[in-house]
Formats: C-alpha cells, sequence, structure tokens
C-alpha cells in the first residue's frame, strides 16, 4: 500500500491518475507523423540494394524520371556536392547517407525519389530498382570472420584502418580475477549468444521536413526520442549548406513507440530534409515495415563467453566475460560516449562479486548498423542475461537450488551504497524480499514438487528465476554524454496567475505517460492539482534542451529536474507568501498547495493566492512572475532490480512450450503512477519473452535477410502472451530528490533469462546446461531428440 | 506496399464474371476474398492487369445442406463457418480448420472458395477437404464441372482451374453418423501457417472399428497431401494407441516437408507422427460422442 | 478502368470521391479523407493497426481497395464517440490503462467493437483469441483485456437498464 502524501484532487505521487493524454488517442486524434499533411507537401521513398555486399556500377535515373509526378531523383553523387553523403553516427564513427560506390548492407539506401503522390513514389521505386546495375562481392557475415586475414576490409574510408576491428574495451581488475579463477574451487563457463532482434514499434520511423526558403526555415516533424539533439546534429551535419540551429525546429509530435529504434538519425531523415531544402517544399518520407526491420537499428548480437567461478560451498569469487560485438557495417549504436558497450559492466548484477573483468571487441560486418535498441537500457539486457544464465548453469553444477544460490551470494541491504567490481556505485537496494516475495506469489516449493513429480512420468516443466539490478537515468555529466552533450535533462514550470501551470521538458514520452507523470511530480512539490498542469515535450523550439527519453532516464533526470524547479518556484511562493502575510519566511511551513504560518494555521495563503500575487501584489523589488528552469544534473545513476519468476511446460512430444507462470516483483523507488507503473512492466514484460521465444533477426551466408517482415519476424499477439502477476517492493533512491528510479526497462532486460532458466531448468535433469534464446520448439525438439526424448 | 496499377471490374452474374475473364487474358485475377492476391499485390508479388470483384455477385456465399452434401458458395468467407452452431456440432473439423486461418479480421473477408484456389500448400482447407473427401465445381464458359479433391491440386499452387474459369462450390459428403474430425496445427504463433498440420475425418461402424477415415496433411510437401497408406491401415480396425502410431508413421512416410525457417525436415516429420495419434484420438471421441 | 468514381458511407456520412483501382482503402481515409486515426503499421496484413468496421465487420483497411466499399458503410475510429458521448470501450481504455502510446489503440477499439457485439460475455481467452489480429508492443496485452472486459460490463448494464 503506497502512502500518498497528497490528496487525491492533487493526485501527487502514487496516485494512479487515469492518463491525461488518452483524451486524443481514444478518439483517434493523436497526431503523429504521418498524421502531418502540409500544402504542397511532396513523398519520398527509397530504393534500396538487393545485395549485401556489392559495388554499385551505375544508376539510371531516366526510367524512374520518366514517370509523371516524379520531381526528383537523389543518389549519393547528388549528395556529395553539398558533402552530405556521409554523416557521423552517435558513436563518431560514419555513416553513408547514400553511397557513392559500394553497398555495406542488403536493404540499403541507395538511391531516394521524390513524388507528388506516395503511389507515384512507390512506382518510382521499382523503376529505379531495375534501373541500378551491381557488382556483387563475396559479403562478411559471421563476426567471428571478421578479423582473418582473408575477410575484405569494409571500412577502407577509415584512416588508418586495416582490418575491421572497430574498438576494444575492458574495465575490471584482469589479474586479480585470474587469480581468483585459478584458485576457485569450481568454475563454469557457457557460450552466451544473443542474436539480433529488432525493436518494430507498431508505428515506423518517418519524418516530414519542411524547409521554408524566404524564412531560411527548417521544421522537421519526426519520429526522434531526442529531438534537440537532433536539431545540433542537423546544424553542425548540415550548416555548411546554410542551415543555422536557431532557424532549425524539431517537432516529435506523437511517436507510436520507440523503445530506443527511434533514437539514431537515418538516412531517411537526411535525404528528406536535403530534398525539402532543395526543393523548397515540405517531403514526407515514411518507411514501411520492411524497410524498417531490414534497414534501421537492429538491437544485441552479442556473442559472449562467460564464466563464473565460486567456492564448493556456492560463494560466487569472480566473473569474466569476453565478448564479440557485431555492430554491422559501422557503429551506429546510441551510446553514451564514453562507453562504447554501454553499461555492460553492471553485469556483476545483484551479487557481491569480489573480483570481475570484463573486455569485448567490436568488428565490422556487411550488416545493418546499430546495436543499442529493443529497451536495453544501453546493453544492460545483454549483461543481466549473462550473469543470469552462468548464474543458474553454477546452481546445476554444485546441485544447489537457483534461488538458494541466490540468497547466499546477494549484496546485502546494509552494504549500499555498493561499490560494485567494475566500478558502479549502486545506490540502494534490497534484494532478498523481492525474491522472496516472487518465490511467495509463484508457490516456489509446490512447484519444485510438481516439478519431481512430473520428472518421473516423462512430463517436462521448468521454472526459471531471474534476480536482476538494472542501471538507468544516464547520467552525471562528467562521466556521460552523446557527441559530447552532456546526458543532464531539464525542465521549465511556469505558474499562470490563475494558479493553473506549464510545463516543458527535454525528454520526449512515446507513450511512457509524461503529460501525467510529471504533472503528478509537480502536484507532489507544489500542490497544484496534476489535471491543472499542462505538460509539454518535444518541439524544439520552445523546450529546454534535453537528451530526450530512451534508457529509463526520464524518471531519473528530468523528473528530478521537474522537483528541483518546483523547489526554486517554492523559495520564491515562500518570499511572496511571507509577504502576504507579514511575518517572517522562517515563520511559515509548507504543506502540499499552501504556506501556513507556524502555531497558527488559520493563517494561510495557498499556492493558487500566491500564483496570483506574482503577477498582481508581489513585493517591490521582486521580479513579477512565478517559473523556473533547471537543468538536472544526476550525482549517479539509480538502480532499480527485481526478480522474476516464469513457470515453463513443454510438450515433450512436440517441443512447444507455454509460460504457464509469469511473476514479476519490481522495486524502482518511489512510485509516481502504480498504474502507469504496472503498465510500463506488462509492456516490458512482453518485449522479455519475446526475444526469449519467438524474435531473431535471421541471415544467411549471403547476408539476405530471411524473415525480414512480419510474416517471419514473429512479434507475439494476446494469445502467446501470459497473464502477468506483478508485485512490488520500494527502496528509495537515495540521492534521487523524489527518491524515485527508472523502471520501463526492467522487465525486458529481468525477463529473457527468467524464460531462459526455466527451459533449461525443464531439461536440466537431461543434462541440458545452456540454450541460446529465441529457445523455439524446434531448438528443444533437437535437444530432446539428441537426449533421446523423442525418438 | 503499394500495388500496382489495374482495372477494376464489377461483373454482376457469374457469366459475366467469366466472359471478362476470357477477354482479358491470364493477367486478369478473381477477387473474391482478396488476402491471398491483395496482399501480393503490396509486395509486387502479383502485378495482375484486371481484377475482377465477384463479391458483388448475388447468391455466392451460401452455405447449406442440400442432396447429401454439405454445399459452400465460393464467397461465403471463413467466420460463416465458426459462427453457425451447426457447423461446429456436425463438422468440427471444418470449423477447427477454419479457426486456425490467419486472424478473426482476415476471417471476415477470407473466403473458404479463395484458400482452395490458391493451390498453396500451405494453406489449410486444403488438408482438409482431402480428409472430407470433397468435390470442387468449377464453372466455365461452358458451364460447371465437378473435380474430385484428389484431381484439384495439380501442382505447386496450381489447381486443375483453367483460366476463365472460377472455383463456386465447394461440398463436402454429410458425414455418416458416428462421425468425428478434428484439426490439428503446430505454429509458431497464431496466425502463421504449419510448422505441419493434419486433418483427420473417420466415422465408426455399428462395432466401433473404423470405418471410413480421410486423413490431408498440410504444408509437408508440393501439394496438399491425402495419407493413403494411413487411411488403408485404419480401415476396418478398432481404435487403438498401437494402431494410431502406426497411422502416425505411415503419415510421416508419405510427407516430404522442406527445411525451413519452423524447422527441420525431421522436425516436422515428427510433428506429423504425433499430431496424427492426437487428431484420430480426438476424432474417435467425438466421433463416440455423436452416437 | 482505373479511375471510378465511389460513394461510401463513413461514420454516418455520404463521402463521393475520384479514387485510382488501386488505392488501399487506408490511404482512402488517411490521404483523402484526413482520417489519420485509423494507422499503418505493416505491410503483410499482420498487425491490424488499421482494423475499422465494414458493415460491422471488422476488417484490415491496408487489404482492402477503396474500391472495393463502393456503396457499404464504414466506421473509424472517429464515429465512435456519439453526441460527445464516450463509447464504453474507449471509456474502458481510459479507465483500465488499455494503452500507452495509442497507435495500436484505434484499431483495437473496433475490433473490440465487434467482438463484443457478437460475444456480450466473452471470456479472458475469447478475448485473447478475439484480438489475436492486433499487434501491442506497449501494453503486453492484459490491461487492453481488462479495458475490453470494462466495456462488456458496462454495455451489459446499459441492457440491462434499457430492459
Amino acid at each position: 500500500m503506497i502512502m500518498c502524501k497528497t490528496s487525491k484532487e492533487i493526485g501527487g505521487m502514487g496516485h494512479s491518475l487515469k492518463r491525461k493524454e488518452d483524451a486524443r488517442f481514444i478518439r483517434g486524434l493523436g497526431k503523429y507523423t504521418d498524421d502531418v499533411q502540409l500544402p504542397g507537401m511532396l513523398y519520398m521513398d527509397i530504393a534500396r540494394s538487393p545485395f549485401a555486399y556489392a559495388k554499385i556500377k551505375s544508376i539510371d535515373k531516366s526510367v524512374a524520371m520518366e514517370i509523371p509526378g516524379v520531381l526528383a531523383v537523389i543518389t549519393g553523387e547528388d549528395l556529395k556536392q553539398y558533402n552530405l553523403h556521409w554523416m557521423p553516427t552517435l558513436m563518431s564513427d560514419t555513416q553513408m547517407v547514400l553511397p557513392t560506390d559500394t553497398v555495406m548492407y542488403q536493404a540499403q539506401e541507395v538511391a531516394a525519389v521524390i513524388a507528388t503522390d506516395r503511389y507515384i513514389a512507390a512506382d518510382a521505386v521499382q523503376a529505379l530498382e531495375n534501373s541500378i546495375e551491381y557488382e556483387q562481392m563475396k559479403p562478411l557475415i559471421d563476426p567471428h570472420k571478421a578479423l582473418d586475414a582473408d575477410a575484405p576490409l569494409l571500412r577502407p574510408d577509415k584512416e588508418g584502418r586495416t582490418d575491421n576491428h572497430i574498438w576494444h574495451w575492458q574495465t575490471g581488475d584482469q589479474e586479480a580475477t585470474e587469480q581468483a579463477f585459478d584458485e576457485a574451487d569450481v568454475v563454469v563457463k557457457e557460450q552466451v549468444y544473443i542474436p539480433r532482434i529488432h525493436v518494430a514499434s507498431i508505428e515506423t520511423c518517418g519524418c516530414v521536413a519542411s524547409y521554408e526558403k524566404a524564412e531560411g526555415k527548417l521544421t522537421v516533424w519526426m519520429t526522434t526520442q531526442a529531438p534537440h539533439a537532433i536539431r545540433t546534429v542537423i546544424a553542425l551535419v548540415a550548416g555548411h549548406v546554410g542551415l543555422s540551429e536557431e532557424r532549425i525546429r524539431v517537432i516529435s509530435p506523437d511517436i507510436g513507440g520507440g523503445f530506443g529504434g527511434k533514437v539514431p538519425v537515418y538516412p531517411g531523415y537526411v535525404i528528406a530534409i536535403a530534398a525539402s531544402f532543395l526543393i523548397g517544399k515540405p517531403v514526407k518520407w515514411i518507411e514501411d515495415r520492411s524497410e524498417n526491420l531490414q534497414a534501421d537499428s537492429f538491437a544485441r548480437d552479442y556473442h559472449m563467453t562467460v564464466e563464473l567461478a565460486s567456492t564448493k560451498e556456492g560463494k560466487m569469487t569472480g566473473l569474466r566475460i569476453k565478448t564479440l560485438a557485431d555492430h554491422g557495417y559501422t557503429d551506429a549504436a546510441a551510446n553514451p560516449s564514453k562507453f562504447p558497450s554501454g553499461l555492460f559492466s553492471i553485469v556483476t548484477g545483484s551479487y557481491d562479486i569480489p573480483t570481475a573483468f570484463t573486455e569485448m571487441d567490436a568488428v565490422y560486418t556487411n550488416k545493418p548498423p546499430g546495436g543499442v535498441a529493443y529497451r536495453c537500457s544501453f546493453r544492460v539486457t545483454e549483461a543481466v542475461h549473462a550473469i543470469e544464465r552462468i548464474t543458474d548453469v553454477l546452481a546445476q553444477k554444485l546441485g544447489r537450488d537457483p534461488a538458494d544460490l541466490r540468497f547466499q551470494n546477494f549484496i546485502q541491504k546494509d552494504q549500499f551504497p555498493y561499490r560494485s567490481a567494475l566500478g558502479w556505485e549502486y545506490d540502494s537496494g534490497d534484494y532478498a524480499p523481492a525474491l522472496r516475495k516472487a518465490m511467495d506469489m509463484v508457490g516456489y516449493e509446490e512447484l519444485r514438487k510438481e516439478q519431481a513429480e512430473k520428472r518421473v512420468r516423462g512430463e517436462l516443466m521448468g521454472i526459471g528465476i531471474s534476480s536482476f539490478t538494472e542501471i538507468v537515468g544516464a547520467g552525471p555529466s562528467k562521466d556521460f554524454d552523446i557527441l559530447g552533450i552532456k546526458m543532464f535533462d531539464s525542465a521549465e514550470v511556469r505558474i499562470h496567475p490563475t494558479g493553473k501551470a506549464i510545463a516543458r521538458f527535454g525528454t520526449k514520452s512515446q507513450g511512457q505517460g509524461h503529460e501525467t507523470t510529471y504533472a503528478q511530480i509537480l502536484a507532489e512539490e507544489l500542490g497544484i492539482p496534476a489535471m491543472h498542469i499542462q505538460i509539454e515535450e518535444g518541439d524544439t523550439d520552445t523546450a529546454p534542451y534535453g537528451l530526450g527519453t530512451y534508457a529509463s532516464r526520464s524518471t531519473p533526470t528530468a523528473g528530478a529536474a521537474a522537483a528541483k524547479a518546483a523547489h526554486k518556484i517554492r523559495d520564491k511562493a515562500r518570499k511572496i507568501a511571507a509577504y502576504l502575510l507579514e511575518v517572517s519566511e522562517e515563520d511559515l511551513e509548507w504543506e502540499p498547495g499552501k504556506f501556513f504560518v507556524k502555531g497558527a494555521p488559520e493563517r494561510s495563503k495557498t499556492i493558487q493566492d500566491i500564483a496570483f500575487a506574482a503577477y498582481t501584489n508581489h513585493p517591490q523589488g521582486m521580479e513579477a512572475g512565478l517559473e523556473a528552469t533547471h537543468y538536472y544534473d544526476p550525482p549517479n545513476l539509480t538502480f532499480p532490480f527485481g526478480s522474476y519468476i516464469c513457470v515453463m511446460d513443454i510438450d515433450p512430444k512436440t517441443a512447444e512450450m507455454k509460460i504457464r507462470r509469469f511473476v514479476a516483483i519490481d522495486d524502482c523507488g518511489n512510485i509516481i503512477n502504480p498504474m502507469i507503473v504496472t503498465g510500463q512492466i506488462h509492456g516490458g514484460l512482453a518485449m522479455g519473452i519475446a526475444p526469449a521465444m519467438y524474435e531473431e533477426l535471421i541471415y544467411d551466408d549471403d547476408g539476405n535477410i530471411l524473415n525480414g517482415t512480419f510474416m517471419d519476424y514473429l512479434l507475439p499477439t494476446s494469445v502467446e502472451t501470459p497473464n502477468w502477476e506483478t508485485g512490488h517492493t520500494i527502496t528509495p533512491s537515495p540521492h534521487h530528490p523524489l527518491g524515485a528510479k527508472g523502471v520501463a526497462e526492467s522487465p525486458t532486460v529481468g525477463a529473457p533469462p527468467a524464460v531462459a532458466n526455466a527451459v533449461v531448468d525443464a531439461l536440466s535433469h537431461l543434462g541440458v546446461t545452456h540454450v541460446d534464446i529465441p529457445v523455439t520448439p524446434f531448438k528443444v525438439w533437437k535437444i530432446l531428440k539428441e537426449k533421446g526424448v523423442i525418438s | 506496399m503499394i500495388p500496382p496499377t489495374f482495372d477494376y471490374l464489377v461483373p454482376a452474374t457469374l457469366p459475366e464474371a467469366i466472359a471478362l475473364l476470357h477477354e482479358h487474358g491470364d493477367e486478369a485475377k478473381v477477387l473474391a476474398g482478396g488476402h491471398s492476391l491483395i496482399p501480393a499485390m503490396r509486395l509486387r508479388f502479383a502485378e495482375p492487369s484486371h481484377l475482377i470483384d465477384i463479391s458483388h455477385i448475388p447468391g455466392l456465399d451460401y452455405v447449406r445442406e442440400e442432396g447429401g452434401f454439405l454445399k459452400i458458395g465460393t464467397m461465403a468467407r471463413e467466420v460463416v463457418l465458426e459462427d453457425l452452431p451447426w457447423i461446429s456440432e456436425r463438422y468440427p473439423l471444418l470449423v477447427d480448420t477454419t479457426k486456425m486461418i490467419a486472424d478473426p479480421q482476415v476471417r471476415n473477408l477470407a473466403t473458404v472458395g479463395g484458400n482452395l484456389a490458391h493451390g498453396d500448400p500451405a494453406n489449410d482447407h486444403p488438408a482438409t477437404m482431402l480428409a472430407y473427401r470433397a468435390e470442387i465445381e468449377i464453372t466455365g464458359a461452358s458451364g460447371a464441372r465437378i473435380v474430385p479433391i484428389d484431381e484439384f491440386f495439380t501442382d505447386f499452387f496450381t489447381t486443375a482451374l483453367e483460366h476463365g474459369e472460377i472455383l463456386t462450390e465447394i461440398r463436402i459428403p454429410i458425414p455418416p453418423s458416428r462421425s468425428g474430425g478434428c484439426y490439428l496445427k503446430v505454429e509458431r504463433k497464431v496466425g502463421d501457417y504449419a510448422a505441419a498440420a493434419v486433418a483427420v475425418q473417420l466415422s465408426l461402424a455399428a462395432d466401433g472399428s473404423i470405418e471410413q477415415a480421410g486423413i490431408g496433411l498440410t504444408n509437408v510437401a508440393a501439394l496438399p497431401t491425402r495419407a493413403v497408406d494411413a487411411e488403408n491401415a485404419l480401415r476396418g480396425q478398432q481404435p487403438s494407441d498401437a494402431l494410431f502410431a502406426q497411422a502416425g508413421q505411415l503419415a510421416a512416410d508419405a510427407s516430404s516437408p522442406a527445411d525451413d525457417l519452423r524447422g527441420s525436415a525431421e522436425y516436422k516429420l515428427t510433428l506429423i507422427r504425433e499430431l496424427i495419434q492426437r487428431a484420430l484420438r480426438r476424432s474417435v471421441e467425438r466421433a463416440q460422442g455423436r452416437s | 478502368m482505373s479511375k471510378h468514381s465511389i460513394t461510401i458511407e463513413i461514420n454516418g456520412e455520404s463521402f463521393t470521391r475520384e479514387v485510382d483501382s488501386r488505392k488501399l482503402l487506408i490511404h482512402f481515409l488517411r490521404d483523402d479523407l484526413a482520417l489519420t486515426g485509423t494507422h499503418i503499421g505493416c505491410d503483410t496484413s499482420s498487425c491490424g493497426a488499421c482494423t475499422i468496421l465494414l458493415n460491422g465487420k471488422s476488417i484490415k483497411a491496408c487489404t482492402f481497395f477503396a474500391v472495393q466499399a463502393n456503396n457499404q458503410k464504414i466506421e473509424t475510429i472517429e464515429g465512435v464517440e456519439q453526441g460527445g458521448q464516450l463509447h464504453p470501450l474507449q471509456e474502458g481504455f481510459h479507465q483500465e490503462h488499455g494503452l500507452q502510446c495509442g497507435f495500436c489503440t484505434p484499431g483495437m477499439i473496433m475490433r473490440g467493437k465487434e467482438l463484443l457485439e457478437k460475444n456480450p460475455n466473452p471470456t479472458e481467452e475469447e478475448i485473447r483469441w478475439g484480438i489475436s489480429g492486433n499487434l501491442c508492443r506497449c501494453t503486453g496485452y492484459s490491461n487492453i483485456i481488462k479495458s475490453i472486459q470494462y466495456a462488456a460490463n458496462k454495455l451489459n448494464e446499459k441492457q440491462e437498464e434499457a430492459a
């Protein structure tokens, strides 16, 4: 039961306020990028490469240009004249906007058509694709072969580069860890591969770029989670052609799901902007689902060798991980610049492991670029999968119950703030109660009994646990920047004379409910009813600068900024109240919504009274108005955590699998809106079981994608998705002004290993120690066949 | 995403539709439910010059029992089979099958006729019609002809339909009493094509032995496949687990599935063996329940 | 003929327009009539974001040509609210937090509408099968099911009151 400090009418933290933004969505009145229609608007469509690696021999524009309604065909050569054919990635690598000589992955953008109508544009693309000649080359698809002597050099454009190695990164104490492994009683080791997946928000990516020549102003409606960063990138990349940051406006309208897939700058955006700039008319580009799946930023693709050392009693003594990261043909991952493998080093997880070492090598291949997306918290999905899998492997080796082993190794409550072996200071945590609560909810001991009985009868069921620690809220300016821009975030709050308010933020919701939750934060801190607070995000002309919404950072950064801005407002409000009540500031006390005189509570001024006075009756010498802006530099990240338990039944004859139950206990510190948090958990869990059982981008040896549509890239429906059983513990963050942590990616991080652990657990009596995700019926069938369970 | 151009025609009668097919040649296609054709056109895998929309021709969407047959008009939408209670009672195999096709929105428009006319061995109804020993009525310029289901599927995506002919009716012999059937499909998710699926329709004699059996297999070969040897092994026998296992093996022997994203051929053969047994068990239970 | 004059009744209003044969109903609604509440989420008829009602039946507007809808009745999300009154489904989605980004929501509501008209007392399993043609990435489906159950209860209450 969450105790709320404010009344339901005010609707501060802890209230399950219904969402304010629902009003437009339930009526079909949301405004998404493809809903934008401007007079004279043109349509852009993109011709793409059928080959994974090829030289472009010729592009004949004429056939496409002959189609009535086609205004232009844009190639790499055209963009080269403006030096726009390459652009920087968010990891300071470079990426082609359009190629001038070589294509690097199947479905890569090769040329664009601009037409008066989207149907004509599609015809023109078909004509154009038939008029492009290629010379195919043998692509590099297997990252393990990327550093072979005979591997093609994929990036000769990069000065001084002689191979396909992008970077090496490591952290931890290599020597101490080696010693721990040498001295260990028990060492377990597994190859853990997490394949490429695609975030596949129901809305694909796109933009409407509108350059007005007379004003020299560019307005771009864009499916972007980080509009300010995009604006600055456009100014830097296209400044030389005359686009200047004060005359660039990026608008993120309503966004139909982001999950990290709408952070990178895609070539389509840049081409559309260039086209609008050159033609002087609005240009709309909206990608098809096939284009989205086949060319946009993927997620995962980590090949990990994971080792865990322990005493024979089960105390973990060392963790060592070596990873090969397949980034596609350029490192376009959206990581903070000092962390090329994101926050992977959270990988010691919830356990008190004294020493650890992790290293990774990233390589180029002929696949789409990227790496960080799909609700991964900057590679935390990969890290948690590694530690939670290897923990179960250790439990199996030692013959220990996996819950038991976890309790034995958890960081204890009194160890927080906890400095991990890989350098993170975890702010707060209390892991054991969360696991215990999950076990109680699922009936763990009964399930183990059931499993034993079923095993005797040849029936298969598994129980999989995942006890994860997450790391969100990037981040403190000393360590966190993207392309040099520090990862603070911002809130600008203004109170109107009639006591209502408007607040704008540097983040951008894609369904997280900020219009409600930010209002609730301000309601909490100012006592103005949340219903009276208008929240805006996404328009770079009006919103304060921020780094956007992804990696569960909004509540930790912008939410904190809101609280801080509210405190600044309260400071001024106190002065006004003191003036109105003719007392000194020290004589006043605050309760949500009003200042009252200590000892004489009937003498009070509401925040509404004060707001009115700020414009009509403020003290001499004080500025009018009642507003504040705050740019919040978080002192640390926040560390939400949880324990999940998955119960899986497997048909021993057909290997079909069904999740019987999924219990999720989450701890995200103080909760702003329990209804919204639970909704986020449900959604994240669905995006957790999906990569665990259904999703994988599959390439053949020639780099052809084999499942580039929803026919074969499998998103779970309501039928595949189980009922979610959720609960909470609350361990506030000591450094966050509201004691809150981020939460929305916890389930995507925590769920896959719970599923994988359940499947392995179901098969462990056959000697199975590991299965890579996605765990499909075919994979399980192969195991059952190999073990003689299926003849 | 965007289909290529075509001309759209709406005939008012069947003879008019057939005449239009002849007039416009091979590149003219019938538009019924459209849920095989339109998706193919959107990806530009199909580029017909003319679409002849037969959905406005009255009297093609009936579902009725008549003259010893369940007669399904070519424009009968899948959903009708789900909605008619007497179909669920008397034709459980048919309703099982319908429910496994795509999703509710698709079933509101897709037609049973279309599911067969497309000639796709991965579609669900072909195996079911094989199990029912159905007949297909085809109407052309010179009138109607009946084609037994075993002669309807001739090759990969090819049926007995000549150009200028339209599949107009499906006839399922009304099963005798003591009949039961079952469709079982293993799919990666709802709406997918089958990794493997089986259709079983059988009837029991008075002594409880299997009098007649029909077994169709989905997505196990280039054509929808009848498991002839399995059917023969069942005929005249008392139901038993051993008999069903034997039938399962014979059905697997009649299959030559391909390796694909769903799994290997061997995996699919395992599924066939197992699904046949389960479908036979359920069909016998249903047959016994009705007597 | 590759251009046709069609007349369609949409949300009770009649529209007559000239369209190309190949114009998909989804584009006709969104681009020609600026009814942008119905969305596009895929290109293989898989996602259901484009679901509308054709003569009361839920169909995918991306797999239907506008010309096929000539002289037919269509209902889109824009027509669900009547006289300023939200439909119980719209209320349900709001009360039960059945939406987050809102992109799949119009399709879910239109499907929900037919589902409840045919089956006023669906079980949870029937609802799950009933919306199996509609993909959502945000909600994990649980609250969508609750939203539809809310609407079912509300509609049944109204029925009882009316009786």
